[in-house]
């Protein structure tokens, strides 16, 4: 097919990479360098440094880093044991279901579940240990963003053990692997892509929340996406705001390269907030 | 292989109930004629009664149907012309240059998408309300509509082209008649899932919102932030319900993409 002009049918298509792909990266940068007064200044990028900031950044990689420990650790034997069910995909839809309903009432279910007078007090009462506050603790916001985020976790880990191979489990049974041995030899390293995709699709939305730390945490948490929130929509410091930004982007390009891989399947049909 | 055994029976069993329970939970007290989510005190449908008869809720509902049908419609329209384009960049480097770029709002954080687009309307003077937000769903809309459509064009043979240009098709006829109806199962698959995004979207949706201008989730979130309302239940019953549609449908044309695909027309 002959197509030596430029097509007059991507122009829409290449507006929309200028405009809302290039230009709000490039406005986020230039905002960054601004101060409330709009001058230019380093100063923001010098408070980025200051303790706060600082232990902002690490309280948030801390929560994010918690958060896809458990969702891992919830997530693996999930998968596993879905690729040995009879109708898998099926069983696969009805894991991601839920991830289709809407983040804010999931959240908001959670704070009924664990109010002072919800179920889970109940169960404890019941069980002798008594009412405890739940909410607005960091067992409530890392709880609830692990429920949020196992569905995106499980999903990749299921597409790479489901590709695995049986005839290998067997040759290392038959070679004289114990079960462990097995899962540690064979099947980890062969399906660690998929650890990767869920822990790329995990952990910088975990940093980046501000639903849950807002609903569930109480303020208590704050992640850089909180953070950001905060600087945009109430200090109305957009300069801040930017330069925290500015970090989070950097932040998702350099996990993004330590959990990249080469064959880029699975992780394409999924996107957390 | 191995059968399951009784333990992951047990554990899949756990994180299904899990999973569920919470959403359950929800449906279940918005029956509840206290006025909480602790006590089940008689069955009603009077919250049901308040969604529709809060005028103001309906009208947050309208909104937010019309700039999901609206901006799923347009983005699905760029999108396409967009994916056919990209596949028929025969620059390689330009190719996947352009497609690295598609997918940077795929992975950017809400946050992130958010906050730069507040700035970008600020700056080019769009008012926040229907028009910034519609335009935000189109954007951040139009690389998924891309991503669900590529796989379809990426296998159609190049062949059916040359045979239509051999035959005398204008380049027009080609796209009308053959590349479109090809990959049409890709454009809906694309359309529906533009569509839940869409209706799902809270954070993008927060940040470039004013203040005469509300969608469903924005209004839930500064509900739920005043407490427990069991309106709030009512609207999550209506919503998993269809949700629920949504995700059936996109499965069922997603489906119907896979077997067009294998069956080689």
């Amino acid at each position: 097919m002959k197509n030596n002009s430029r097509p007059l049918y991507m122009v829409p298509y290449y507006l929309w990479i200028a405009l809302f792909v290039v230009a709000p990266i490039v406005l986020i940068g230039y905002y960054s360098f601004l101060d409330l007064d709009g001058n230019f200044t380093l100063d923001n990028y010098q408070n980025y440094f200051s303790s706060v900031y600082l232990r902002l950044t690490l309280s948030s990689f801390w929560y994010a880093f918690l958060i896809t420990f458990f969702s891992i650790l919830i997530a693996y034997p999930t998968a596993y044991w879905l690729t040995k069910t009879k109708h898998k995909q099926l069983w696969l839809l009805l894991i991601i279901i839920p991830s289709w309903i809407n983040l804010l009432l999931k959240t908001y279910a959670f704070i009924g579940i664990f109010g002072l007078y919800g179920p889970a007090n109940k169960f404890l009462s019941t069980i002798g240990i008594g009412e405890q506050q739940i909410l607005f603790t960091d067992f409530s916001f890392i709880f609830v963003s692990v429920y949020i985020f196992i569905p995106f976790m499980i999903l990749p880990i299921f597409n790479s053990l489901d590709k695995l191979n049986p005839a290998l489990i067997d040759a290392s049974r038959d070679l004289g692997a114990s079960s462990w041995m097995t899962f540690r030899k064979v099947v980890f390293p062969l399906a660690i892509n998929g650890v990767k995709s869920g822990v790329q699709a995990v952990f910088i939305p975990a940093l980046s929340l501000f639903v849950i730390t807002r609903l569930i945490a109480g303020n208590k948490v704050i992640t850089l996406g909180t953070a950001i929130e905060q600087q945009f929509l109430v200090t109305q410091n957009w300069g801040m705001g930017s330069t925290i930004a500015v970090f989070l982007i950097l932040f998702m390009f350099i996990i993004m390269m330590a959990t990249g891989q080469k064959d880029k399947g699975g992780a394409e049909h999924e996107k957390v907030k | 292989m191995r059968k399951l055994s009784k333990l992951g029976k047990v554990y899949l069993a756990a994180v299904f109930f899990i999973l569920y329970a919470p959403i359950f939970y929800l449906i279940f007290y918005s029956f509840n004629s206290g006025g909480t989510m602790s006590s089940f005190d008689g069955f009603t449908l009077e919250h049901y009664a308040a969604v529709f008869n809060d005028t103001r809720l309906i009208i947050i509902l309208m909104n937010t149907v019309i700039v999901a049908l609206l901006s799923s419609l347009i983005s699905t329209a760029i999108g396409v012309l967009g994916a056919i384009g990209i596949v028929f960049l025969r620059n390689r480097k330009m190719r996947n240059a352009v497609l690295s770029l598609n997918n940077i709002l795929i992975v950017s954080p809400d946050v992130i998408i958010g906050a730069s687009f507040l700035i970008l309307f600020t700056m080019i003077g769009v008012k926040l309300g229907f028009a910034s937000v519609l335009i935000s769903h189109i954007a951040f809309s139009i690389p998924i509509v891309v991503i669900m459509v590529l796989p379809k064009l990426q296998e159609m043979s190049s062949s059916l082209i040359d045979a239509a240009a051999d035959l005398g098709a204008s380049k027009r006829d080609i796209l009308t008649r053959v590349i479109i109806p090809y990959i049409k199962p890709g454009i809906f698959a694309g359309f529906f899932l533009a569509l839940t995004y869409s209706l799902d979207d809270f954070a993008v949706t927060f940040f470039v919102t004013g203040n005469g201008f509300s969608t469903l989730s924005v209004e839930i979130y500064s509900m739920a932030r005043a407490g427990i309302t069991l309106t709030i239940n009512a609207l999550s019953a209506l919503i998993f319900v269809v949700t629920l549609g949504l995700v059936v449908g996109y499965y069922f044309f997603n489906q119907r993409a896979r077997t067009v695909g294998t069956g080689g027309q």
